[in-house]
């Protein structure tokens, strides 16, 4: 039986595929067996991030729909052996996906797999409603910034609400990721911190990615960022954040700015 | 405004930010947060209205206006077709 994961935030372009891909190939490295599921119908973006575009043939739909078996749709990760992605579909079709197409899927990819990691649409719709239905943990990717925090507050209650955990009376474990973190602005007051974030969202940290250039670099080559350059500042975040969804007790580091003269200070302003 | 908070307050825009989310998130929770009630209710009301009548699973409203003294629960359910019929049938 896999852990079912569940990527989601409420409002779009916080790093909900990024975030999906990076701890999806994060855990995979350590030899767990792993399935990431773009659930975005319509709009799919997860091969793209992945590299996998030129390969998908049967994607999501046609698996819930009967029109292609789970094997002939799962692609095979080119980097590493234990990672496999469900593309999304790229119908119009709102109803595409129904409760009992996405059991079914699950319920087969969760016989398989060690982790089944679902990148939930943003919003708070049906797809995104369906993303989560399964999970038994939900990472809540949140910008620090107003509206990021107020959605992702909201979808907590949705969590809370309207997953099958839910409706058995049990609660799905929801933990903090802190994406595009810029450890300068918050330190001059620019940018809600960390511990703001935590109070007033008030769920555990899973971890905290530093805003980098390197994120942006490793989707321009279809590579994920944790295993594109395993070195850089994100890539060690999001493996970090992997060790901690298998249990490991990391302490979580929260970036601090470079320290700088007043002259570096004043050229970082500036730039 | 002083020289002094041009220089160290107008910066620190991040304490304006937590504050006014505290204050409406406070608000959003009892209003919204409510979710696993009125979804209750919705479930029940849509049942029981059901068993009479052809019914939507969207035709049924239900919103908590909270307040004090008084906390209104509003209640819309939107049937299909003629109400004599609908009445004749349920009878």
């Amino acid at each position: 039986m896999a852990k079912i994961i569940t990527v989601t935030s409420g409002k779009g372009g916080v790093g909900k595929t990024t975030t999906t891909a990076a701890i999806g190939a994060a855990l995979a490295r350590t030899g767990d067996r792993v399935a990431v599921v773009d659930f975005d119908v319509g709009l799919r973006n997860l091969d793209l991030v992945m590299g996998a575009e030129r390969r998908v043939v049967f994607d999501l739909v046609n698996v819930v729909q009967g029109d292609a078996r789970l094997s002939q749709a799962l692609i095979k990760d080119k980097r590493v052996d234990t990672l496999f992605l469900l593309p999304a579909s790229q119908t119009r079709d709102k109803d595409a996906l129904t409760e009992e197409g996405v059991d079914k899927v699950i319920a087969e990819l969760s016989s398989q797999f060690d982790w089944v990691i679902c990148d939930s649409p943003a919003g708070i719709e049906r797809g995104a409603t369906l993303a989560m239905r399964h999970a038994d943990i939900a990472i809540v990717v949140t910008n620090p910034e107003v509206s990021s925090v107020r959605d992702s507050d909201r979808i907590v209650g949705i969590l809370d609400a309207k997953t099958l955990k839910a409706t058995r009376g049990e609660t799905v474990d929801k933990r903090l990721l802190l994406t595009r973190y810029d450890a300068a602005r918050a330190a001059r007051g620019d940018m809600l911190n960390t511990a703001d974030v935590l109070e007033i969202l008030s769920i555990p940290l899973l971890g905290i990615i530093p805003e980098s250039p390197d994120v942006l670099k490793a989707s321009n080559f279809g590579v994920p960022v944790s295993i594109n350059d395993p070195a850089s500042a994100p890539a060690k975040a999001y493996i970090d954040a992997a060790r901690r969804l298998k249990g490991e007790e990391l302490p979580v580091q929260v970036p601090t700015a470079p320290r700088g003269g007043f002259l570096s200070k004043l050229l970082r302003r500036a730039a | 405004m002083s020289l002094w908070n041009r220089f160290f307050s107008s910066s620190s825009s991040a304490p304006q930010a937590r504050e006014r989310l505290q204050i409406l998130l406070s608000h959003e929770r009892q209003v919204l947060g409510g979710d696993d009630l009125l979804s209750s209710l919705r479930e029940d009301i849509l049942a029981v209205v059901a068993k009479r009548v052809p019914c939507d699973r969207e035709a049924v409203k239900v919103r908590l206006d909270k307040g004090s003294p008084l906390s209104i629960l509003e209640i819309e359910v939107e049937i299909r077709g003629e109400v004599a019929s609908l009445g004749r049938a349920a009878a």
